[in-house]
């Protein structure tokens, strides 16, 4: 039990490189001001749990999306967006940006929550699903399915579905 | 006399992160000054103590950084 006795539990079920910020941002500020966090990992989310992270973003659908240029801001048209080589660029922007601004890497986000004690838990469904192999994936995290996530979220203080 | 921490340049939640790491290695009672650029480590850094139980004893701004002293409690 948390210091404070609160808790939060998070489902992670995207795994781009955008989308796995606010998972990684909320479980480590929580835990570090004190929460019990756990991160259910599911569908697309799971490859999150990778020992090798290839992340990647894309401007397909995100019709919000800009990016800062020359002092303006650019914003990628749909039909531009389904050319080859566009999310790899995209991607190359994102990380360019990451670095610049002094924001934590997925990598070092993820470390930090292994560190801080925060639970993290595999979807086994999706495992067999998308036949990942636990060889696969980084140690310390444990394989289990909706009745676990939800004996959890019962006991949570915050839940949110990301 | 007070333990220093230089997060200047980093962005959320790292100024938050290493906070909690730096205060674990002082003394209960003993001052941890934190030195950020971030604009919102100075809500966070309020939020963080009120939620932890530390006290944030003092917040300033000079030259766009941003210095907190956080007392260890408990």
């Amino acid at each position: 039990m948390a210091v404070n006795g609160k808790s939060m539990s998070i489902i992670v079920t995207k795994g781009s490189l955008d989308w796995a910020y606010p998972p990684f941002i909320l479980a480590t500020t929580a835990a570090a001001m004190d929460l019990d966090v756990t991160l259910f990992f599911t569908f697309y989310g799971l490859t999150l749990l990778k020992k090798k992270l290839d992340l990647k973003v894309t401007t397909l659908g995100n019709a919000a999306m800009e990016m800062p240029m020359m002092g303006g801001h650019m914003a990628m048209p749909n039909l531009m967006g389904a050319l080859p080589g566009m999310d790899a660029m995209a991607t190359a922007m994102m990380k360019d940006l990451i670095k610049k601004k002094g924001v934590a890497s997925i990598e070092d986000l993820r470390d930090a929550a292994a560190d801080c004690g925060v639970r993290m838990i595999a979807c086994q469904m999706t495992m067999d699903l998308f036949e990942y192999n636990q060889a696969d994936m980084i140690g310390g995290i444990e394989y289990a399915g909706a009745a676990t996530y939800i004996e959890t979220a019962t006991q949570c203080d915050i839940n949110l579905f990301i | 006399m007070s333990t220093v921490l230089d997060v200047k340049g980093l962005n959320c939640p790292l100024p938050i992160l290493r906070t909690k790491k730096a205060i674990k290695d002082i003394a209960v009672d003993a001052v941890l000054e934190v030195h950020a650029t971030d604009p919102g480590s100075v809500k966070d850094m309020e939020a963080f103590c009120k939620q932890t139980g530390n006290e944030l004893m003092s917040t300033a701004e000079a030259g766009g950084v941003y210095t907190f002293q956080i007392k260890r409690k408990g």
